[in-house]
């Protein structure tokens, strides 16, 4: 099919099958539909934008059909996300799945945990957390203790994780393990899956400075895990580790573009006022909101490079760092100037025309892009190691 | 967005390649030290023609290469690499683009094969006072018949004490400031009236202060519609200044390298400075910042070959971004060089000196970032 057809049908498609609900401008966060065995859904439309685009593998458009995919090409997919942007269209899930686990599977899984967890996650039916943080391992993740012993046909699973996003809402965890504890710290570590409802998992949630939107602290007691969750080999779960942590950083990073945000210039325009030559009224916010623009601009455009330089084959690799240093402090500047632009507005914490906050609580998620996954710190330093080749780094 | 294919890589590479071989840094310097009588070699010039690069922008019944500018952006970016000096800006991105677009049938078929053959230079007479601001063109062109008569002042005409023909923007009506009633002009440099006053920059590059004094210019020297010209001096910047900001990248990440190399290389303390986290992270910024331009000066290029007359955003936005880069890039070198940095004799302080040089040519930081807000009704 050409593209221009398959612009055309997708636009058909998208027109008869997106419900007027999911047209509406998200919200962020109170908007996502996360999925899993407990989701309930906000409203019937997404429901069945859900399934609709579930049944075409629209969710995980790229992945393979065999596994629950759309099976579009690079460029077909782009097509897709220009045509829903077009009318405004939500996206039908987020998930870790989606984000982070599935890209590993494709890479590392064998094919009986394709088979079993690809469609799931493309589907929806369950939702994932990620298991990486300890108390003790934070940047220097390859120190992590959790453990797991070798008894037979499971591992025995016993320790801590921290800042587990989700943890209580999840279904299933990816997680990191020391099945090694001899051996130097990034060789000892395996990739597990398992079950939240397996006896001896629990978790305590951790209020966030933004109020909603909890992470977990997360314990295994005597937690059995079944051989057949190992994914890859047993003590080279770090490099399937750090795989997936490519993943999630050029997700995070790319969270710094424009596409589907709040539109910084239209907040501006709105709050301040143009002059008569059309500027902006406020020249200080104007120079940030430029700024923050421009960037935004360079973010995508670097996105999109890496796109193309990976399928023409021009090694992309530790760039990830990069989407994700500069994507994050990007979207941490935008909130600030939003914050500005909203003034006295942006205060609002519990009242109705604030929707409780949500200003607010977004300007004080944004702190945490620049943590997660990695802090910028880290990431410049990967940067001036695996690319500048600094001595000492 | 593109990953460069293999013509392209290979363009690059052979331009990397002609540039050190061709034109180091020590040829400016010899270009400086002599104050040479052009500012540039006359024999790269002619080398640069048989690379293709003199008719980069130029179609091939007019004998050029047609590369696009894409093409012209990875050898720009070489030439801010080696500081490398020539009229390749002015003549082969700026007045190749007017004349390729806008020039009557004779004006094409007498300059273009010329330029592409090297055998003319052709400077674009814009700035009038100390900031780039077309629109505030007052030159004066006076209809007289079938003519024209030309009276005002241009200053920061690069190439211009070197160039045979002049492209003049000149106001055939209305009050400066205004879009309209802007024209552009082909005309002989030695045309009686025309003073022209030789200025070495502070990065040893050349451009001119012209007067126009009573300079006649015919009917046919006009260079697209009259009173109408506004877009096409628009598009022939625009090339322009997605050039400048391809060179700007190769200026800054020129100066970026001989910086890492020099965090490899010197040692304080007993180690090595590059070991210091408080410069490998300042390190690493400004290599981030360098890949976010890339990817700005890619796009403005893409977006120039498919249709010039929408690239302005991305074009601002990519020459914006350049100017940033540039000014930290340099900067940056010059501390983590330490007192070297601030010698002669290593060649940091010329990558410095050429950055606030480009940074202000064809529109700063500030010009820019007000072009990319108002395409965007902010
Ligand atoms: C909102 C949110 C969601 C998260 N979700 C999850 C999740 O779902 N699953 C999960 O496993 N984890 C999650 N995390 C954890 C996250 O990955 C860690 O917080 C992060 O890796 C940093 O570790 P830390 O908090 O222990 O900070 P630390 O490592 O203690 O860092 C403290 C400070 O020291 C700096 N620092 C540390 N090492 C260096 C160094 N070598 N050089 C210079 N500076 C250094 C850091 O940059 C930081 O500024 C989440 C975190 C947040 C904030």
């Amino acid at each position: 099919m050409s593209l221009d057809t398959f612009r055309q049908e997708t636009r058909e498609w998208l027109a008869q099958n997106c419900p007027p609900g999911m047209r509406k401008p998200s919200r962020g966060e109170p908007d996502i539909c996360w999925g899993g065995r407990n989701w309930k859904f906000e409203s019937e439309d997404q429901k069945i934008w859900l399934e609709r685009m579930a049944a075409r593998g629209w969710t995980v458009p790229m992945w393979p059909k065999e596994y629950g995919g759309g099976g579009l090409s690079r460029e077909e997919e782009k097509i897709l996300r220009e045509e829903m942007r077009a009318i405004g269209a939500r996206s039908p899930l987020e998930s870790f799945g989606i984000w982070m686990l599935g890209p590993a599977l494709l890479q590392f899984g064998n094919e009986a945990q394709k088979k079993e967890h690809l469609p799931k996650i493309a589907r929806g039916e369950i939702r994932w957390c990620q298991g990486y943080s300890e108390p003790g391992a934070g940047s220097d993740l390859a120190s992590l203790q959790t453990k797991a012993e070798d008894k037979g046909d499971y591992f025995l699973v016993n320790g801590q994780k921290i800042w587990t996003s989700y943890a209580d809402k999840a279904d299933w965890i990816f997680c990191l393990v020391r099945t090694d504890p001899a051996a130097p710290k990034h060789s000892g570590i395996s990739f597990v899956l398992f079950d939240m409802t397996t006896p001896g998992v629990s978790t305590k949630p951790i209020l966030l400075i933004s109020g909603k939107s909890p992470f977990c602290e997360t314990f295994f007691d005597d937690v059995k895990v079944p051989k057949e969750n190992l994914v890859g080999n047993l003590n080279e779960g770090w490099t399937i580790a750090k795989y997936l942590l490519t993943h999630e950083r050029a997700s995070i990073g790319a969270g710094g573009s424009l596409a589907g945000l709040r539109s910084l210039p239209a907040a501006a325009i709105k709050a301040v006022g143009r002059d008569q030559n059309g500027r902006l009224a406020d020249a200080f916010i104007r120079n940030d909101v430029i700024r923050a623009e421009i960037d935004g601009y360079a973010l995508l455009a670097t996105v999109e490079r890496y796109k193309a330089e990976a399928k023409a084959g021009q090694g992309v690799g530790s760039k990830s760092a990069i989407l994700k240093y500069a994507g994050t402090e990007l979207n941490k500047r935008r909130y600030e100037t939003f914050m500005t632009i909203a003034g006295s507005d942006g205060l609002e914490w519990e009242s109705e025309r604030s929707e409780d906050g949500t200003l607010a609580r977004e300007w004080l998620r944004t702190k945490a892009n620049s943590i997660e996954g990695g802090t910028s710190e880290v990431m410049l330093g990967i940067v001036a190691k695996q690319i500048l080749k600094l001595p000492g780094a | 967005m593109i990953a460069l294919d293999e013509d392209r890589i290979m363009l690059r590479d052979s331009a990397r390649e002609f540039l050190t071989d061709k034109s180091p840094v020590s040829e400016l310097r010899r270009l400086r030290d002599t104050r040479d009588q052009d500012g540039f070699s006359r024999d790269l010039w002619r080398g640069m023609k048989d690379m293709g690069w003199t008719g980069i922008l130029i179609d091939e019944a007019n004998g050029g290469s047609d590369f696009g500018h894409v093409g012209m952006a990875l050898v720009c970016e070489e030439m801010g690499r080696t500081l490398a000096a020539s009229p390749f800006l002015s003549t082969a991105v700026m007045a190749a683009t007017a004349l390729r677009r806008s020039g009557s049938e004779e004006q094409k078929k007498k300059w273009l094969p010329a330029i592409s053959e090297a055998k003319a230079i052709i400077a674009l007479a814009v700035d009038e006072g100390r900031k780039h601001n077309p629109e505030a063109t007052a030159l004066k062109a006076e209809m007289s018949g079938n003519a024209f008569r030309l009276n005002g002042d241009k200053s920061f005409v690069v190439d211009g004490h070197v160039a045979d023909q002049i492209i003049v923007a000149a106001r055939t009506e209305g009050d400066p400031g205004k879009k309209e009633g802007i024209s552009l002009f082909l005309i002989d440099s030695k045309s009686p009236g025309i003073s022209i006053e030789r200025v070495i920059g502070v990065d040893s590059r050349n451009n001119a202060r012209i007067k126009f004094e009573n300079v006649h210019a015919a009917g046919t020297d006009a260079l697209g519609e009259v009173g109408k010209g506004y877009q096409l001096l628009e598009n022939t910047l625009n090339a322009g200044r997605a050039g400048i900001a391809a060179e700007m990248l190769g200026v800054a990440g020129e100066s970026f390298d001989r910086t890492v190399a020099y965090l490899k290389e010197r040692k304080q303390f007993g180690k090595f400075i590059g070991e210091f986290q408080a410069l490998q992270h300042r390190a690493a910024h400004i290599f981030g910042e360098l890949e976010l331009l890339r990817s700005l000066v890619l796009s403005a290029c893409v977006a120039l070959d498919k249709n010039p007359d929408t690239a302005g955003l991305s074009v601002s936005a990519a020459k914006f971004k350049a100017a940033e880069v540039v000014k930290l890039a340099v900067s940056e070198a010059v501390q983590m060089f330490g007192g070297m940095g601030m010698t002669d004799e290593i060649d940091i302080g010329l990558f410095m000196k050429r950055a606030r040089a480009t940074q202000e040519f064809l529109g700063d930081a500030g010009f820019h970032a007000d072009r990319f807000a108002l395409a965007q009704k902010f």
